[in-house]
């Protein structure tokens, strides 16, 4: 049994060795993803045993050649939205990304106006 | 006994301020000049009642009076004394009687400190902050209780959450509200003002120091928050975006925002209405971030006890404070004429007030977004780190070239000097970045702007602070607060692309190669302490290009009382770089996962932070001596 | 005129963000993979604990409805729930029971159920605890209640309660 702990460690160490050589940052990865039984915590900085066995699957799909937008879209489609930090662009979120860039010409526009009324006295 | 005071106290405060109200209508009904000395004299006794019946918790705490509620829940008589005192604040009912101090104190000094302002916008200010105090008053004793007695009395505590037994988390929450409760006193000014008609340079006086005061303490109030979380939450970051730690950031913007707009009010009369909206706005965000932490409606790492019907009544409280203000706001607004230059220094104190909102718009849609998917679309989502990356760091390296250029403007005048400079300036910053970039290793394309633009603002601050040196001018706390504000960023443009984190499982007697480093596990001893039992790792580092041979000893606690299991960070910081282990067990495994981060410059951003609140402090400092 | 339906606007915003905080106090955060209800699953490649097979789609198809349990000899609720299994087992023809032994000792899991029975008609072995993600699973013990065409039914979350008990029997036997 103790035999097969080890092995399993130093295929999983292999793995996290490979993942390296690919282009996929898993660390990247890891802290997209929140741990859904912590309180607040992204998957790369708890040690769950939920976010240990998501690690392990991640790294499997990297070793898999899956991409990222791939890797968050399948546990999407598992554990909903809730799973990723940062939410995907789609009709519910879409107020979420548009918001801050409206804000940002709306203040942008006020104060050009502001300056354009005064020129024009 | 002591539960007893602390009730007899609270009620009588509530007495007060009543009686504070009371004298003070009373007072503008009447002919008189100057303010009674009968308020003067209840405004005396209620701070001190106040600080007496805090004082009375802390003392239960410190003889371990397990008897009142909070105590037996928060403390334990074998924690040590530091410990027992910051539990005062360490739980919902003291913070909340600490937020009461920090209300009554202010409506006091405030009244004090402003001899020279009309008698109607001090009474007024006196009583919309007597009113907040009743509404936090009635909240403490009615919800939040900090004196309820338990009976049977217990024998023995349940003891503080270990991960709040800690130095920079006592400091914590005092630093964080004297910046944002202190707010309340700009929040009922700015009310008064609306009122009686007081615009103007002489209201902008009257709480500029204010405003100085609480954005310096809200600043060293988020820094001890988050070296905190540095190290005892046992991650490596500082900055997690955390629906709690966002709720801190809130006003903060608020308030740099009002800083920067009051200089404008002050010099120029104008701008009256919008400092207004952010004098109230500053103070709404400090009760909505309380809301939002203290209720549960979201989730997050630092969970308070929280409880709906606390969070109800916070809800009821901020509303009627929303519609009064707003209410009021409507009905005196009048648009003005305003006579702006676009290169003035009017201008771009509007641009900093721009990028200010734009952020704090962000970052508050973004920490209540999950609550309106939950509630609309039934959809839970998170807004996590990446949002927030992705959103606001390009507008941090426009936001950093304004601030570089804004201040080498003048008042009113439409004209720039030394563009010149700047363009050599901005030719220096490229060529240093372009170096640290051949020296040591390559970095995204946004990485370059922000440490290009961090450097700009540093280099242009530098000049600054040549010329104020010489001159002796007023500049000078500005410089520095900006000066550290570029460093703050370089720093953590820095830090971001020259950490390295490894994340990996070892046993003892194991040796894990990675780069250049090796980390080896040599010792796992098990240790008996005081109030809790620790795992204690031996790790030691070594570099293969140098003798580097640290020894760092990550510790998994097991705390009795709470039954508790934290992870302690080992750190080894020096001034450039901090190296930081932890270690957590895999259960039914004899691995333990480690996490092994090289931060780089760390020391350098807590630094940054505190000189950029130490510019508010000299400023304030300056104020005070001209003024009072 | 113009200014009305500024402030208009302004409060209408004030009360919607108002009445939102409102309904949202009393909303659970606590998470749960309700939406996973009513999708099909797929991919399924778990290996049998005993046999040297895979269990996949194909063997689930033969059933009415399968209720998928994952469990560990080292899970305290899951001795809780256990009574419930054995009893669905027993009486509900319908139902058959796939056990899926999460992260697992072997001797210890085959201990567990000659100590407390046997409820499964099939038992597969998730060693790493991968092929749980496949089914939206974060914490055990969880079951998922499927129908023949593998569509998701329920999810149930921590032991097998009375309730759920009785309502796993009202959907088995309404066929």
């Amino acid at each position: 049994m103790k035999i097969k702990i080890i092995i399993f460690f130093i295929i999983l160490n292999l793995n996290a060795v490979n993942a390296e050589t690919f282009l996929v940052d898993s660390n990247k990865i890891f802290k997209n993803l929140r741990c859904l039984v912590c309180q607040g915590q992204s998957v790369g900085d708890s040690n769950s045993e939920f976010a240990q066995t998501i690690k392990l699957v991640v790294r499997d799909q990297i070793k898999d050649g899956k991409t990222e937008k791939e890797i968050y879209e399948f546990l999407i489609e598992k554990y909903g939205d809730w799973i990723v930090y940062k939410p995907p662009l789609n009709k519910v979120n879409f107020v979420l990304w548009l918001f801050p860039y409206l804000v940002l010409v709306a203040g942008g526009t006020i104060i050009f106006l502001l300056l354009k009324k005064r020129d024009n006295h | 006994m002591l539960s007893n005071i602390g009730n007899t106290l609270l009620s009588l405060n509530i007495l007060i301020g009543i009686s504070i109200i009371y004298f003070s209508f009373q007072n503008l009904s009447s002919s008189k000049v100057l303010i009674g000395r009968k308020i003067y004299h209840l405004c005396l006794f209620q701070s001190t009642f106040i600080i007496i019946c805090f004082l009375t918790l802390v003392s239960a705490f410190i003889v371990s009076d397990f008897s009142i509620i909070t105590v037996y829940q928060n403390s334990h008589s074998l924690k040590p004394l530091l410990y027992k005192i910051s539990g005062t604040w360490g739980n919902h009912e003291g913070s909340l009687l600490l937020w009461v101090i920090i209300l009554t104190i202010f409506s006091f000094f405030f009244l004090l400190y402003n001899k020279n302002h009309p008698k109607n916008y001090k009474i007024y200010s006196l009583i919309i902050q007597n009113i907040l105090i009743l509404g936090f008053l009635f909240f403490l004793l009615f919800s939040s209780n900090p004196f309820s007695m338990v009976s049977p009395i217990p024998k023995e505590g349940l003891g503080l959450n270990p991960i709040l037994q800690d130095p920079a988390l006592a400091i914590h929450p005092p630093l964080l509200y004297v910046g944002f409760v202190g707010s309340s006193i700009y929040f009922s000014a700015a009310i008064a003002s609306l009122i009686t008609n007081y615009s103007g340079k002489l209201f902008a006086q009257s709480i500029k120091n204010w405003v100085l005061i609480s954005w310096s303490f809200q600043t060293l109030g988020i820094l001890a928050g988050s070296i905190w979380a540095y190290y005892e939450l046992g991650w490596g970051g500082f900055w997690f975006w955390d629906p709690v730690e966002n709720a801190s950031l809130l006003p903060w913007f608020a308030m740099t925002a009002l800083l920067h707009s009051l200089i404008v009010l002050e010099k120029r009369s104008l701008l009256y209405f919008w400092v207004i909206i952010l004098c109230l706005l500053t103070f709404i965000l400090s009760v909505t971030g309380t809301f939002l932490v203290r209720s549960g409606i979201l989730n997050s790492v630092h969970t308070f006890a929280n409880d709906p019907s606390r969070g109800l009544y916070i809800l009821i409280f901020l509303s009627l404070m929303i519609f009064a203000s707003v209410l009021l706001f409507f009905n005196k607004f009048k648009s003005s004429n305003y006579n702006l230059n676009s290169n003035s220094k009017e201008t771009f104190i509007l641009i900093n007030n721009w990028f200010m909102i734009f952020y704090l718009l962000t970052v508050l849609l973004g920490t209540v977004y999950p609550i309106f998917t939950e509630v609309l679309t039934e959809h839970k989502v998170s807004v996590g780190p990446p949002f927030y990356n992705t959103v606001i760091i390009p507008i941090v390296v426009i936001f950093l070239f304004f601030m570089s250029v804004g201040p080498r403007t003048q008042w009113i005048k439409n004209k720039f000097y030394n563009l010149n400079l700047l363009f050599k300036i901005l030719i220096v910053s490229i060529f240093i970045n372009f170096s640290i970039i051949y020296i040591f290793k390559s970095y995204s394309l946004m990485s370059n702007f922000i440490i290009i633009s961090a450097l700009f603002l540093i280099f242009a601050s530098l000049i600054d602070l040549y010329k104020s040196l010489k001159k002796q001018n007023i500049e000078f706390p500005r410089v520095i607060s900006h000066l550290a504000f570029g460093f703050l960023i370089l720093f953590i443009g820095l830090n971001y692309n020259f950490s390295i984190e490894k994340d990996f499982n070892l046993k003892v007697g194991e040796k894990k190669n990675f780069e250049n480093y090796s980390i080896e596990f040599q010792n796992l001893k098990l240790e008996d302490f005081q109030n809790y039992k620790a795992v204690i790792g031996e790790f030691k580092i070594n570099k293969s290009d140098e003798n580097l041979n640290q020894f760092l000893f990550p510790e998994i606690r097991i705390y009795e009382k709470p039954s508790t299991i934290t992870y302690e960070a080992s750190i080894r910081s020096n001034l450039l770089k901090d190296y930081y282990i932890t270690m957590s067990n895999i259960d039914r495994s004899e691995y333990y996962n480690i996490k092994f981060q090289k931060k780089p410059f760390m020391m350098w951003i807590w630094i940054s932070v505190i000189f950029i609140s130490l510019g508010g402090f000299l400023r304030f400092f300056k104020n005070a001596k001209k003024y009072y | 005129m113009q200014k009305n339906i500024i402030k208009l606007f302004i409060i209408s915003l004030i009360i919607f963000v108002i009445g939102v905080f409102f309904i949202g106090l009393n909303k659970s955060s606590i998470y749960d993979t309700k939406d996973l209800v009513g999708q099909k699953i797929s991919k399924i490649q778990l290996d049998h604990f005993s046999d040297n097979r895979i269990i996949t789609e194909e063997d689930l198809k033969k059933n009415d409805f399968t209720l998928i349990n994952f469990w560990a000899s080292w899970c305290a609720p899951c001795r809780d729930e256990h009574a419930m299994l054995l009893k669905l087992n027993n009486d509900e023809k319908n139902l058959k029971i796939l056990g899926v032994n999460f992260k697992d000792k072997k001797d210890n899991a085959l201990k567990f159920l000659k100590d407390l029975g046997d409820p499964y008609d099939d038992l597969a072995r998730d060693e790493f605890g991968k092929h749980s993600i496949n089914f939206g699973i974060y914490g055990i013990p969880e079951s998922i209640l499927i129908d023949k065409d593998l569509v998701i039914i329920k999810k149930f979350i921590g032991p097998i309660s009375k309730n759920d008990y009785s309502f796993i029997k009202q959907i088995v036997r309404k066929q």
